[in-house]
């Protein structure tokens, strides 16, 4: 079932390093996701209505937390891995503003917006971009 | 989609067994009229009524963008199971997105815990507004803890627009039906995207890594309400690159760190 061989030639990162072993890699997994990440989950529903979400250190945490997403969103784009860093660096812009365009247009739709976006990545490739 | 309440009053007119009055005062538009299934319904029909949720537009935006990441993890060279069980038991896409890209790129493990932990701490508003509307102290706290796992982004804006409608004691069942319902877009979207990616010609795969990164900036411009929410995407945007180039492996970190304080800020040094 594993695709591991499979992997296209445009990829350069190999299986990563940390995960090699069957069982050790999913207690990796287990450690660094699942422990790093549920916590604050639990502690939600621990404090519950005990602690002011609009209060202002809730409020510079959702916006460390904002600006943490905006730059992953700019690395994928400027600093894509696999077959998306063979696509020009013009194309990727310019499918990501007219997602963003029909975003708007669309009545603030998701949808909308990301399949516009897919779909002007994916004409820019048909037509040779 | 109607926009999610302020959490503010809510919270306040919700505060957990400060009110001695029956559960159904908790509703909180006595005006609205609860959906003609919570009728007689039991539980279960709540729960499978919230797994219905799930196979409407939002569950299948959710399918979309888990293709993505299904797509990415099988590019960076993560295995299947690896790739399923990040889905399952993390289950928040920035978060899933985060640990593989930092994982295939060789960032120190304590590193890669901590950024991950950052995207989290998101989740800890979200969860806040959203457990007074389903705490329910007749069910027993494992689902109370199974529910807060289905908080990320999608269950929690579907479950803070339907839930206030639904009566209190259906209300559990009901989210734990979203919330799981979610689950299984985002698994079996992984699964899939996984499987197109090693399958389908490079284009079409292009395709499916740029969903990710489109949604997720589309819905940090959906969901920001607040000014410093706002600012803090474009901020971010224009810093995360040039902290890659300066400090790679500390970037988003340092990024996210600067503008959201910068973001934070700035609306009130202006004033």
């Amino acid at each position: 079932m594993s695709a591991q061989g499979q992997k296209p030639p445009g990829a350069e990162a190999g299986p990563p390093a940390a995960l090699d072993d069957g069982f050790g890699g999913f207690l990796v997994l287990a450690v660094v996701g699942v422990l790093a990440h549920e916590p604050w989950r639990w502690l939600g529903l621990v404090i519950g209505v005990r602690i002011d979400p609009d209060g202002a250190l809730f409020r510079w945490v959702r916006a460390v937390s904002n600006a943490l997403v905006a730059a992953l969103v700019a690395r994928l784009l400027f600093f894509p891995v696999g077959v998306l860093a063979e696509t020009s660096m013009a194309l990727r812009l310019g499918a990501l503003v007219l997602g963003v365009a029909a975003f708007y247009v669309g009545g603030r739709s998701l949808a909308v917006g990301v399949l516009v976006g897919c779909g002007g990545l994916l004409a820019g490739l048909f037509a040779g971009l | 989609m109607r926009r999610a309440p302020a959490s503010g009053p809510i919270v306040a007119r919700l505060r957990w067994g400060a009110a001695p009055e029956p559960p159904s005062g908790v509703i909180m538009e006595p005006n609205v009229s609860p959906p003609a299934w919570t009728k007689d319904a039991d539980g279960w029909t709540s729960y499978f009524r919230g797994l219905a949720v799930a196979a409407d537009v939002p569950g299948w935006i959710l399918f979309a963008t888990a293709l993505g990441f299904g797509a990415l993890a099988q590019e960076l060279g993560f295995t299947i199971w690896h790739t399923l069980f990040i889905s399952g038991f993390v289950y928040a896409l920035p978060a899933q997105v985060v640990l593989i890209d930092q994982l295939a790129r060789g960032a120190a493990l304590a590193a890669v815990a901590f950024v991950v932990s950052v995207t989290a701490i998101r989740l800890l508003p979200a969860t806040v507004t959203l457990v007074p509307l389903f705490k329910d102290p007749t069910r027993p706290r494992w689902m109370a803890i199974a529910a807060v796992h289905f908080c990320a982004v999608t269950a929690w804006l579907e479950g803070l627009r339907r839930l206030p409608d639904i009566p209190v004691h259906l209300r559990m069942p009901h989210f734990l039906g979203i919330g799981f319902g979610m689950l299984l877009q985002t698994f079996f979207g992984s699964l899939v995207g996984y499987m197109l990616a090693a399958a389908l010609p490079p284009t079409i795969s292009a395709a499916l890594l740029f969903m990710t990164p489109i949604y997720f900036l589309l819905s940090l411009v959906a969901n920001a309400r607040a000014i410093e929410d706002k600012l803090a995407v474009p901020l971010g945007f224009g810093l995360g690159p040039l902290f890659y180039l300066v400090v790679p492996g500390f970037d988003l970190l340092a990024a996210g760190l600067l503008a959201g304080t910068l973001a934070f800020f700035w609306p009130k040094v202006r004033r």
